[in-house]
């Protein structure tokens, strides 16, 4: 399977105008590969969320072209066909869902997504075995909001969706750094079992190369809205060509490492 | 080593609920803190941590209320005050704390000078805002920044790592005794993170912090910034010992899940997966008798759940298990992750 889900070409991406524009993504070229779990790892403002927001359809191109599957984003004057195969978990799961609606009543609803709804029953089925999927008995959730979960639950559910609506490519945005570090082990577990199970491509974004060595079939490195550096992750991370890399992966406080050097 | 700036004496705090329950979020805490040391507290979400802070800092804000126990500093007990006078008296003099969200905790409609000047004021009633702003310029220039360009700034003219840097400034300008960090860094990306601490760092060498206690959920982090560490689960500490201690040689097995949970990009570490702790904290509402890590650990025995755990002292740190003997020999057996 060689078949390409994702290919830029010179993607631009600025903000504002004159003295005042900012450019958030900078002629960027890649491929993101069928089935494939990419990272794209940067500091914070490197422009891997408008990257990542141009994948979704949620920005435009200022310049250059973004394919998925052969054909330009955007070509299509209904964003929801483009929403059917790529689907997003994003940073803070409290925000995404509504406060004042039921977790499950809110999962439920995101059938409204595809072109035919399929029965009451079957969307009741299919809600409680996503459930199950990400690990949480459907009785644990009846009749509660999202304010009455935990952010490692809440996290979970948004994930649960993503196994409801079962899209073609996930575009996952820091969907750890809200969560505890004991439960981000799990948040990539599930990742890496749509990948395996449903044979989903991902794209993770983070901050931590650490995370993404972890999951990722490949990495890309972004800073100042270049990707720098691209690779399979062993090669990134024991052999990193460039000095962003280096920095990004000296950051990362390790257990058997000297980290900060200290006078006192 | 026996100079404590902060002694915290079997503290008790609890929520009271709308329905009249009473949550005990902190329950039965005692520790102390030396002179020119950084002490790490380590605790997933919802053990207490951020309870304890306010525990620590005197503010107790209905529906938070105080239990029973003590805080002192230097020596002075902190409990009994009302809100106006802990915040003439305590905060910011005797203790400080730098919050989590350091990125928004900026009044956004006022310049950084008059935030900081209403710091001192609040203190030192009576000064003249000009003897007041030198004094700005003066510390704002040791924590690293263009003092008259801060001073002069709305935060939100100011970048990500500068803003951090106003927020820590402002929390140390009365040179408190004891500094509290909340999850300074919890929001920021790994790179602003090492800044942050460097930044702590620097401020205890050059004397404005002197004592600290660093509230976090990655262990790894403790590893380089504490001296000690106290794990805290469900109100209680469960180990606190030396930094090595309780990170290469944990005797609790929470703290051995916690670390097991915990992931490096060490190169050849792919193979070690990760476990994340399943299950959820216990209720504080009722008390609990047992071990209240009992339902989640892995190694717990029939015994567990109905005996009480005492904080007693086992291969030279404090541990809350009844088998803290046997349990690096039990995990190892079953063949669970050692960092």
């Amino acid at each position: 399977m060689t078949e390409l889900k994702f290919e830029a070409k010179d993607l631009s991406r600025t903000f504002g105008h004159g003295k005042r524009q900012v450019t958030a993504v900078d002629r960027v070229t890649f491929s993101i590969k069928d089935r494939e779990i990419v990272s794209l790892v940067g500091q914070s403002g490197c422009g891997k969320t408008v990257l990542a927001k141009m994948m979704l359809r949620l920005e435009a191109p200022s310049s250059g072209e973004l394919k998925f599957d052969g054909r330009p984003i955007g070509a299509e004057s209904d964003p929801r066909k483009h929403w059917r195969k790529v689907q997003a978990v994003f940073q803070d799961p409290f925000s995404a869902f509504n406060q004042f609606f039921t977790i499950r009543s809110q999962l439920k609803s995101s059938f409204t997504l595809f072109e035919t709804k399929p029965s009451d029953k079957e969307m009741e089925e299919r809600v409680d075995q996503a459930l199950l999927a990400v690990n949480i008995k459907p009785k644990e959730v009846e009749g509660k909001f999202p304010f009455e979960l935990s952010g490692g639950q809440m996290q979970r559910m948004l994930l649960a969706r993503i196994f409801i609506l079962r899209p073609q490519v996930l575009i996952a945005d820091e969907p750890t750094s809200m969560v505890d570090a004991c439960s981000r082990a799990s948040i990539l577990d599930y990742l890496m079992k749509l990948k395996e199970e449903l044979s989903m491509t991902i794209v993770f974004v983070t901050h931590d190369i650490g995370l993404a060595y972890y999951v990722s079939d490949s990495i890309f490195i972004m800073h100042q809205g270049k990707i720098v550096e691209q690779g399979p992750p062993d090669q990134v991370t024991q052999s990193p060509s460039s000095d962003v890399t280096k920095q990004l992966l000296d950051d990362i406080p390790n257990v058997h490492r000297p980290w900060i050097e200290r006078v006192a | 080593m026996a100079d404590p700036i902060l002694e915290v004496d079997d503290l008790r705090l609890h929520y009271l609920t709308r329905f009249g329950e009473k949550i005990h979020a902190v329950d039965g805490v005692t520790f102390e803190l030396q002179k020119g040391e950084i002490l790490g507290i380590a605790g997933e979400s919802g053990c207490g941590k951020t309870t304890l802070v306010s525990g620590l800092l005197g503010l107790y804000i209905p529906p938070l209320h105080h239990t029973s126990g003590d805080v002192r500093i230097d020596g002075k007990s902190i409990i009994g005050m009302n809100v106006e006078q802990n915040r003439e008296q305590v905060l910011g003099r005797q203790v400080a704390m730098i919050p989590q969200g350091a990125l928004n905790s900026l009044n956004p409609t006022r310049k950084v000078k008059d935030l900081a000047t209403d710091m001192i004021l609040s203190h030192e009633q009576g000064l003249d805002k000009k003897v007041v702003y030198e004094r700005l310029r003066e510390r704002f220039g040791r924590v690293g920044l263009d003092a008259e360009h801060v001073l002069n700034s709305y935060p939100v003219a100011l970048p990500a790592g500068t803003k951090q840097r106003v927020v820590i400034g402002i929390s140390t300008l009365l040179n408190p005794k004891v500094v509290i960090a909340d999850e300074p860094t919890s929001a920021l990306d790994v790179s602003t993170q090492k800044a942050v601490v460097r930044l702590l760092f620097e401020l205890m060498d050059q004397e404005i912090i002197s004592s600290m206690l660093f509230i976090t959920h990655e262990l790894p982090l403790l590893r380089h910034v504490s001296s000690r560490i106290a794990v805290m689960y469900a109100g209680e500490f469960v180990e606190l010992g030396t930094t090595e201690q309780v990170i290469f040689d944990g005797h609790q097995p929470y703290t051995r899940a916690l670390m097991g949970s915990m992931l490096s990009a060490e190169p050849g570490q792919k193979t070690k997966r990760p476990v994340a702790i399943e299950g959820a904290p216990p209720n504080l509402k009722n008390p609990i008798s047992g071990c209240r890590f009992a339902e989640r650990c892995p190694v717990a025995r029939l015994d567990c759940p109905s005996t009480k755990q005492v904080l007693r002292i086992v291969a030279g740190r404090e541990v809350r298990c009844k088998y803290a003997e046997s349990t690096a020999q039990t995990l190892g057996d079953m063949g669970a992750s050692a960092p």
